[in-house]
C-alpha cells in the first residue's frame, strides 16, 4: 500500500475540512481526489506532505507514518500545490537545480524522469519563473516536483483554469510517469478528468461520497438518464423543473440530462406534456450517466 | 424583425512591442445572446476582453460596445455592462449587504433603488440568513452567484464573464447557468471565457480563438458538425491543437 489514510478528520474552527476521511492507493496507482473548491481536498494533500496535523486518524505514505516519519516521507515524496509555489525570481534552470540541491541530488542524475517535460521548457531555462505563462509554469513546477525521484507524488488541481488542449498533455505526461512506477495522487475539479484515473473518490464538504474505479462509479447510477433537448434550453429547463415527476434536471452540453421519480416512466408522456407546454423540435433519448451525473445525484443526498 | 447588435468587432488588433496578442478580429453579438469566447491559455482572449470593456486601447481596428465607441467613449462603455471574472468578483471583507451597497454606489444607484434592488436579489438567490456574513466566508459557488447578479445590478445591456464558474461544485455550476439563461431571456447580452467545454454548449454562439485569431465562430451545432465532432471539447481540441 503506498498511501494509507485511516479516519482521518481535520477543522479549522466549525468548519470540518475533512471528516472520517478513509483512503487506500496502491503502489503505481493514478488515483484521483474529485470534488469542487471547498471539498477539503488541500487540506488532505497537506497532511499527507506532512504540512498538517490532522487532528484525528492516522495514515501513511511509502510506509512511513506521517507524523512520527515526517522526515522520512519528505525525502520520498514530491508535492505541487495549487498555488505556484516556486521562487519567481530565480530563473526556470535556477528553480530547478535548488530543488535538486536540498534533496541532495543533481539535474543530470534524474534527467530521465523529468526529460519529457522539461525539454518544453528548457529553451526558456534562463527566464524568471514569475515570467512563465501558466502552462510553462505548471511544467516547471512538475519538473521541481520530480527531481528527487519521488516514489509518491501530490499533485493539488493542477489543471486548475488550464484550457482543455494543455489539460489533456498534462494527463498524457502523468500516465508516463505512472508507467515509471510512480504512485500518483490527483485533485481536480474536472469531472471528466476522472475518467483518466484508475480508481477516483468523490469527494464534497470534507466526506467521501463514494471509491471506485470511474467506470463502476457510473455504472452505480441509480436511475435511467434521459437526454432532452427543444428549441428554447432556458423554456424547457423551467418546464422540466415544473414537471410533477421530475427527479432530477440538469444541463449536460447540448441536452437536458433528465431523471423521473417513477420505475415505469415513459418519455412519450413527457414529450405530450412538453408538446403541450409549447416547446418545439423535441428530442428525448436515453443516454448513459457520467461522473458528473453520479457525482451531483450523491452530493444531492 | 431587426436584430439589435450590441458588440461590433472589426479587424480589432492589440500588439505588445513585437507580440500580436489580437490580431484582426471580427465578429457581431446580438441583443439577448449567449456570445461564447474560447481559445487557450494565452490565446488571446483576456486582451481582447480588456479592450472590448474600455480598460486597454486597442493597436488598430473598431469596436462599438453598447453603442460607444472602444477609442473615445470607455466610460460610457463602463457605465453599460456589467462584469465578473474568478478572479474579481465581491469584496472578501465585506459582508454580502455590504458589497451590494458598495457596488450599487460604484454604479451610480440612487439611495432607493439600491435597497430596492438589493431585498430583491437577496430575496431571488435566499440569502437571508447570510446577508451580515463576510463574503469571504461564503462558499466559492455562492460567491459566484451573488457577484452574477451584482453585476446586473445597474441593468447592463451587457455582462462579461471571465471564467466565472472555475473550480465551483457541479450544481452550482449549472444553477449559475439558469441565472445566466434567465438574464438573457430578459434581454441581457452574455459575453462568457470558460474552460469547461459542456458549458460552450450552453452558449447560443462559440468563437474560438488560437494565437490570436478567431479560427471559428458559429453555434455549437455547426462547429461540431463542421468539424465532424459529437462535443466541443473534440472540436476545441481539433481547433486548438496545432
Amino acid at each position: 500500500m503506498s498511501i494509507r489514510i485511516d479516519h482521518i478528520s481535520k477543522s479549522y474552527g466549525k468548519v470540518n475540512a475533512l471528516d472520517d476521511i478513509s483512503i487506500q492507493v496502491h503502489q503505481g496507482e493514478l488515483f484521483g481526489l474529485i470534488g469542487p473548491d471547498g471539498a477539503g481536498k488541500t487540506t488532505l494533500f497537506r497532511i499527507l506532505t506532512t504540512l498538517l496535523l490532522p487532528d484525528q486518524g492516522s495514515a501513511s505514505v511509502a510506509g512511513y507514518d506521517i507524523i512520527a516519519d515526517f522526515k522520512a516521507i519528505r525525502k520520498q515524496v514530491g508535492y505541487m500545490p495549487g498555488r505556484f509555489s516556486l521562487y519567481q525570481d530565480l530563473t526556470v534552470e535556477e528553480n530547478l537545480r535548488f530543488f535538486a540541491t536540498i534533496f541532495g541530488t543533481t539535474i543530470a542524475e534524474n534527467y530521465d524522469l523529468i526529460r519529457d517535460i522539461y525539454v518544453q521548457i528548457e529553451p526558456f531555462k534562463n527566464r524568471r519563473a514569475g515570467k512563465l505563462s501558466g502552462g510553462m509554469k505548471q511544467k516547471l513546477a512538475l519538473s521541481c516536483a520530480l527531481i528527487h525521484k519521488p516514489k509518491v507524488l501530490f499533485l493539488d488541481e493542477p489543471t486548475t483554469g488550464v484550457d482543455p488542449v494543455s489539460r489533456k498533455e498534462f494527463w498524457e505526461m502523468l500516465k508516463r510517469l505512472q508507467d515509471k512506477g510512480i504512485t500518483i495522487l490527483v485533485s481536480t475539479p474536472y469531472m471528466d478528468e476522472a475518467a483518466l484515473c484508475d480508481r477516483i473518490a468523490l469527494i464534497q464538504d470534507g466526506r467521501i461520497l463514494e471509491i471506485d474505479t470511474p467506470k463502476a462509479i457510473v455504472e452505480h447510477y441509480p436511475k435511467p438518464i434521459f437526454d432532452v433537448g427543444a428549441h428554447n434550453t432556458y423554456l424547457l429547463i423551467e418546464k422540466l423543473n415544473a414537471y410533477a415527476h421530475k427527479h432530477s434536471v440538469f444541463p449536460f452540453g447540448e441536452y437536458i440530462h433528465y431523471t423521473d421519480q417513477r420505475d415505469g416512466f415513459d418519455p412519450l408522456e413527457l414529450r405530450a406534456y412538453l408538446k403541450k407546454e409549447g416547446l418545439q423540435n423535441i428530442h428525448i433519448e436515453r443516454t448513459k450517466a457520467t461522473i458528473e451525473d453520479t457525482f451531483m445525484e450523491l452530493a444531492k443526498q | 424583425m431587426k436584430e439589435e447588435t450590441v458588440i461590433k468587432v472589426e479587424g480589432l488588433t492589440k500588439v505588445f512591442g513585437d507580440f500580436i496578442a489580437v490580431n484582426n478580429i471580427n465578429f457581431h453579438v446580438r441583443k439577448g445572446e449567449i456570445f461564447g469566447f474560447l481559445g487557450a491559455n494565452g490565446a488571446g482572449k483576456t486582451t481582447a476582453m480588456k479592450m472590448l470593456i474600455g480598460i486597454s486601447a486597442p493597436s488598430s481596428g473598431s469596436a462599438n460596445v453598447a453603442g460607444f465607441d472602444v477609442y473615445t467613449q470607455t466610460e460610457s462603455i463602463k457605465k453599460s455592462i456589467g462584469y465578473m471574472s474568478q478572479k474579481f468578483a465581491l469584496y472578501d471583507d465585506l459582508t454580502v449587504k455590504e458589497n451590494i451597497r458598495f457596488f450599487g454606489g460604484i454604479y451610480g444607484l440612487s439611495k432607493n433603488n439600491i435597497s430596492l434592488k438589493s431585498n430583491l436579489l437577496i430575496e431571488e438567490l435566499g440569502l437571508e440568513k447570510v446577508v451580515h456574513s463576510l463574503v469571504g466566508s461564503l462558499p466559492l459557488g455562492w460567491k459566484q452567484k451573488i457577484a452574477f447578479s451584482v453585476s446586473l445590478l445597474h441593468d447592463p445591456k451587457i455582462v462579461f464573464l471571465d471564467e466565472p464558474t472555475g473550480g465551483v461544485d457541479p450544481i452550482t455550476r449549472r444553477q449559475f447557468w439558469e441565472m445566466i439563461y434567465k438574464a438573457a431571456n430578459n434581454g441581457t447580452t452574455i459575453f462568457v471565457t470558460t474552460h469547461y467545454m459542456d458549458e460552450a454548449e450552453y452558449c447560443d454562439r462559440v468563437s474560438i480563438m488560437v494565437d490570436g485569431t478567431i479560427e471559428a465562430l458559429d453555434t455549437p451545432k455547426n462547429l461540431k458538425a463542421h468539424f465532424g465532432s459529437d462535443s466541443m471539447n473534440d472540436v476545441f481540441l481539433k481547433l486548438a491543437r496545432t
